[in-house]
């Protein structure tokens, strides 16, 4: 387990995260690109699945765009852009790449959480005179909260984890520090980037569930 | 004359390229169906054991659940760098981290899978004298096979996508064209390479589609039941996603 000692060695070296193309510059990269990449997603998808949803029309894209997305290579993609003229509009082939892979799960999941309603419990809404933006905003939201952040919580670690492939390509994000690793065949600077980028996926993912239960609009009705 | 020149010109599409490069596409292809193949595989001998386990009891179902949603977290970028110290730059190293990854679509739907199997089914089982293996072999795995087989779908075309990750240490399969062929900007390779993934992904969820049909006849008599079964089951591992 030496190879565990240097990376740590490499970590805590301070030279490692300072400069040009130092650890924070990658970190800030990897976090400007994820959260533009999710913003733009959520912005694209979510008002789509909730538009879809409450018609309840729609259902085969919403489904069907999670297993084409499951089949599309994200470094084939990334590197399609880099060949294209994309390649010298500094981070958009990235944030284009990101947005492309955050949006089919927040559509799916979105969508699934406001057909998963239960039926008797909207027309219970509509009984009492809810129109239909009422029945949206106070019944159908609500309770397709949990899903909803599954998607988000989905989408950010797919984005992350995409935003460290945009390195494979070139382009800047944590994953340099692993590439660069891989090119001067030091495996400790290899394993010590690893370990940032994983890092970096399992916090988003632990933020995102605090953020999810912090507000759940169940929680206060309970 | 045109088709000699589209390699100069660095088209999209290049049929020279296809004719001459034939043999080096064809060999990308191979690498990356059989550590696809060998990953799905070895998963699914992995995933099996684990599932019995987490569904024996519910101190062994946490960490199993938990432990395979936490690997599915990890980038595949981090994945394939963190086993690098274990493996080298080997084909080892790529199916074991894709191995990792297909862990949690695969234990999730087979426990999905046993956990549907009705309790009557058990107890007639049981009352004609099925012994525990007898039971899961001839009764629980056949009747949780659409949902095993639906994860397997999805663990193979994610597998297909996430295999080019591996041309960083050089054994990606087509993933390695791609890197290749970057330096360059050569435009033809990429998108060959690109497109050869896709249909890979598209060819093998049709025959894994194929075999359930055959080996699950009943899914199709039975009409609408087993539908939202597998569409319940998908939802979830739907929603995850590693890149």
């Amino acid at each position: 387990m030496g190879v565990l000692a240097e990376a740590w060695t490499w970590l805590v070296t301070g030279s490692n995260w300072s400069g040009d193309g130092g650890a924070w510059v990658r970190l800030t990269e990897h976090l400007y690109v994820s959260g533009v990449a999710l913003l733009i997603a959520c912005l694209l998808a979510l008002p789509l699945a909730f538009l879809l949803g409450h018609l309840g029309k729609g259902g085969a894209l919403a489904v069907n765009i999670s297993n084409v997305g499951r089949a599309v290579p994200v470094f084939a993609v990334l590197a399609l852009f880099m060949v294209s003229p994309l390649r010298s509009a500094g981070y958009v082939p990235t944030i284009v790449a990101l947005v492309l892979f955050a949006v089919p799960p927040l559509l799916t999941n979105a969508y699934v959480g406001m057909r998963e309603v239960d039926r008797s419990v909207v027309e219970a809404a509509r009984g009492m005179g809810m129109s239909g933006m009422q029945l949206f905003a106070r019944v159908e939201l609500p309770l397709a909260h949990p899903l909803v952040m599954t998607g988000v919580r989905s989408a950010a670690v797919q984005v992350v984890a995409t935003a460290s492939i945009a390195a494979m390509v070139g382009q800047g994000g944590l994953g340099r520090i692993i590439t660069a690793g891989f090119n001067t065949y030091d495996t400790a600077q290899v394993v010590a980037g690893a370990l940032l980028v994983a890092l970096l996926a399992l916090v988003v993912e632990g933020v995102l569930v605090l953020l999810g239960r912090v507000f759940s609009p169940l929680r206060k009705a309970a | 004359m045109s088709e000699q020149n589209c390699l100069v010109t660095n088209d999209w599409i290049c049929a020279e390229y296809l004719r001459s490069r034939s043999q080096e596409l064809t060999e990308a292809t191979v690498q990356h169906v059989w550590i696809t193949v060998v990953s799905v595989l070895i998963g699914l001998a992995v995933a099996l054991p684990l599932a019995l386990l987490a569904r024996r009891s519910k101190r062994f179902a946490g960490p199993v659940l938990g432990l395979t949603t936490v690997l599915y977290t990890v980038p595949s970028l981090a994945m394939f760098s963190l086993l690098l110290p274990l493996f080298g730059l080997s084909s080892a190293l790529v199916i074991t981290g894709l191995v990792l990854y297909s862990l949690t679509i695969l234990v999730r739907n087979i426990l999905a899978g046993l956990e549907a199997v009705p309790q009557e089914t058990r107890e007639a089982a049981r009352g004609m004298g099925y012994g525990p293996g007898r039971m899961l072999w001839e009764v629980e795995l056949p009747l949780a096979l659409p949902a095993l087989l639906a994860g397997v779908r999805i663990a193979t075309v994610s597998t297909i996508a996430l295999t080019t990750v591996g041309s960083i240490v050089g054994r990606g399969g087509l993933g390695n064209l791609i890197e290749d062929a970057l330096p360059t900007f050569f435009k033809a390779q990429v998108l060959a390479a690109s497109v050869l993934c896709v249909l890979l992904a598209v060819v093998a969820d049709l025959l894994l589609l194929g075999l359930q049909r055959l080996l699950t006849p009943w899914t199709r008599a039975g009409g609408a039941e087993p539908e939202p079964r597998t569409a319940r089951i998908r939802r979830p591992t739907a929603a995850v996603g590693a890149g």
